[in-house]
């Protein structure tokens, strides 16, 4: 099983280069302990007056290793790294300051509300003048913050009860999963809204909150599912049937094991949480301050000019729509690597 | 026999469950075990070799399942002890393996760290002493290059070390009671045999006791002291090992050593298999729940639950022989047996 992602798929186009690992791996003096448990004790016992230099390969590793040849996956994790690039270096690269109504001398509410594209503005000005590309990228910054961090929180609290629920069962289970269930039955971005309208000044960590609690419940029921599903498995009733404690068995047994599902979730939840975001934006429960750009509330903001200038909503739709895409790809990768019954 | 190190008496296990009959699934089980001693609880899929082992390391959910008699270890009333005592135990005085070697290894921790895991955890060692000690398990249990074996991961591993991993884990703090639960099922015939020798070896070398939990006579010709034949959750006959293969007097154990394949006898000869399945079971109130897969059933066999009695009619070879059966087998009804194969 595990020396297969190493024999390379004959008409692939990673074959080529996939071959030149395995000789690469073959002639490197330490590198046969991963691959080879086909060789078992063969392997084991040519080796064995060899200094130990191999690390294990686990179920991570291999993982990786088959990922590394899924184009799906690379595909999805080169949009997501070009768009963290991009938010990181934005500042920097951005031909104009964001905030800055460098057009809005053009600005003319009746007759041309919105300049169009032109030298130095590839993509035009928005109707305060402030060049849309330069905010397209710093845009970038906002979005994907409020994604990482509203997807880290939900996990968090998720990961917070359905460890209690998962490891107590019982009627701590009981509690915690029927809270679990009312927070479902509420449909998520009515309870976003809900959530944000609450804070009497909306900023962008009402917005990480809002939809942070939203994800809550569902990473909760994810892992409490899979919790259960560890609990009554062999190896933890071989942990138990040797005197391992609770604690041990919870978070060295228990917990890693089920937390693959969990991870995949949260990489499929990012896109979710970034659509949102925008969503919140739109509808004006976001960051308020328009002069630090964020996607959904350019989309907002460009509501009024729909009809006659497209163009400033279909940019930003299309940044929002790609991201999603990158880490939709990433996480739907990633939960069939993992994934036993499609392995090999 | 020198003093029992393992006492079970009258362990029943009941299955409530709710909006089901109550099933009891051991029934008045009542066996020793003395130091050094291997013993075998041998049965179909169902006759409660299982249930039995697990209740005696209390590992039975408590919703659910209804443990009564005894169980004793070294004195020691095991069924009524605390949670956290039991703990101790389990791992340092009693440890039990497992079927299927790969689902009973945690798949995302180096095996290292699951031996080690046992012996931090029972005598207190720092990391660096667990794991060198680990290594010194691993290679006991005949593990190459251990040192580097500690830093895979199970799914590494041959069928026949993960099975060498798990019997490392479970002897690492010299418990004086190994439960072996079918250890050899899941691995094919060569492995088998290491894995039998090797738990011989290590039993005979540090005098564990071992139960030996399994379907395959086989195991139990290689290996077990005393037998124990269950069939329906109750024992049917208890005999040393030469005895029972040599004048198997329940009719349930005749089968049992009709049904192997010979590799002396006529290639043609046919198997005289047990009559349809565990399925077929009828309760044991007023009855031998045996009956209607028996060839030997006789009038009482249906309407009077046969007692498990002294049986001093066959060879015992110093031993207690035990049978539960209206109609043993007699040397003639072996005989027919062995023509019927023919």
């Amino acid at each position: 099983m595990t020396d297969s992602p190493r024999r390379p798929m004959p008409g692939t186009p990673s074959h080529k280069k996939a071959r030149l690992d395995a000789l690469a791996s073959t002639a490197a003096p330490s590198g046969s302990s991963g691959g080879s448990a086909g060789g078992g004790v063969a392997t084991a016992v040519s080796d064995a007056g060899r200094v130990a230099s191999g690390e294990g390969v686990s179920l991570w590793m291999s993982a990786w290793r088959r990922l590394r040849r899924d184009w799906v996956f690379l595909f999805g994790a080169a949009i997501v790294v070009l768009f963290i690039v991009l938010a990181v270096v934005a500042p920097l690269i951005a031909p104009h300051d964001p905030a800055t109504r460098v057009l809005i001398d053009q600005v003319n509410r009746q007759t041309n509300p919105v300049p169009g594209p032109q030298p130095g503005h590839p993509l035009g000005a928005d109707y305060q003048g402030r060049d849309v590309l330069s905010r397209l990228m710093v845009g970038a910054r906002q979005t994907l913050l409020v994604g990482v961090l509203a997807t880290l929180g939900g996990l968090l609290g998720g990961m917070t009860l359905g460890t209690l629920a998962g490891a107590f069962g019982g009627w701590v289970d009981s509690v915690v999963m029927r809270v679990v269930d009312v927070l479902l039955s509420i449909p998520s971005l009515l309870m976003a809204f809900s959530i944000a309208a609450m804070f009497r000044s909306p900023s962008q960590w009402t917005v990480i909150l809002a939809i942070a609690i939203v994800q809550v419940p569902v990473f909760a029921r994810l892992l409490r599912g899979s919790m259960l599903a560890q609990r009554h498995s062999d190896h933890v009733l071989a942990a138990r049937a040797l005197g391992v404690r609770k604690g041990p068995i919870v978070f060295r047994h228990m917990l890693p094991n089920a937390m693959g599902p969990v991870i995949v979730q949260a990489t499929l939840v990012l896109a979710t949480a970034i659509i949102d975001a925008a969503a919140l934006s739109f509808l004006g429960l976001g960051n308020p301050d328009d002069r630090s750009p964020e996607w959904g509330q350019m989309l907002g903001n460009a509501q009024p000019y729909f009809d006659s200038h497209p163009h400033l909503a279909v940019y930003p739709a299309l940044c929002i729509i790609v991201v999603a895409l990158g880490f939709t790809l990433v996480g739907e990768s990633l939960r069939e690597s993992l994934d036993p019954k499609s392995r090999r | 026999m020198s003093t029992p190190l393992l006492e079970v008496d009258d362990l029943s296990v009941r299955f409530t469950r709710q909006g089901q009959e109550p099933f009891t699934a051991v029934d008045k089980v009542t066996f020793n075990v003395a130091p050094g001693e291997v013993v075998g609880l041998v049965g179909e899929s169902g006759c409660g070799k299982s249930v039995t082992s697990l209740a005696i390391m209390r590992l039975l959910a408590r919703r659910g399942n209804q443990v009564t008699g005894s169980v004793r270890f070294a004195g020691t009333e095991l069924l009524t002890l605390p949670d956290a005592a039991m703990r101790d135990k389990r791992g340092a005085e009693l440890a039990m393996i497992f079927q299927d070697p790969l689902s009973s290894l945690n798949p995302v921790v180096p095996i290292g760290v699951q031996v080690s895991e046992v012996i931090t955890r029972h005598r207190g060692e720092n990391r660096a002493v667990a794991a060198r000690q680990a290594a010194e398990m691993l290679d006991k249990v005949g593990i190459p290059d251990p040192t580097r074996r500690l830093k895979e991961y199970p799914h590494q591993l041959s069928g026949g070390m993960r099975q060498r991993a798990l019997i490392a884990m479970a002897l690492a703090c010299e418990p004086r009671l190994l439960i072996a639960d079918e250890p050899t099922t899941a691995l094919d015939v060569t492995i088998q045999a290491q894995i039998l020798a090797l738990l011989t070896d290590l039993v005979e070398q540090s005098g564990t006791a071992l139960i030996m939990i399994t379907h395959d006579l086989g195991v139990v010709a290689g290996l077990c002291d005393g037998v124990n034949v269950l069939y329906g959750g109750r024992i049917v006959e208890r005999a040393k090992r030469h005895p029972l293969f040599a004048e198997p007097r329940h009719p349930y154990t005749g089968g049992l050593l009709g049904s192997i394949p010979r590799l002396d006898g006529d290639r043609d000869a046919r198997l005289f298999p047990i009559r349809g399945s565990v399925a077929d079971n009828i309760p044991w109130d007023h009855a031998c729940a045996f009956a209607p897969r028996c060839h030997q059933e006789g009038e009482k066999c249906r309407t009077v639950a046969p007692d498990l009695l002294p049986d001093e009619e066959a060879r015992t070879d110093g031993g207690l022989r035990l049978l539960r059966c209206h109609y043993p087998l007699t040397a003639a009804d072996r005989q027919r047996i062995e023509e019927g194969r023919a």
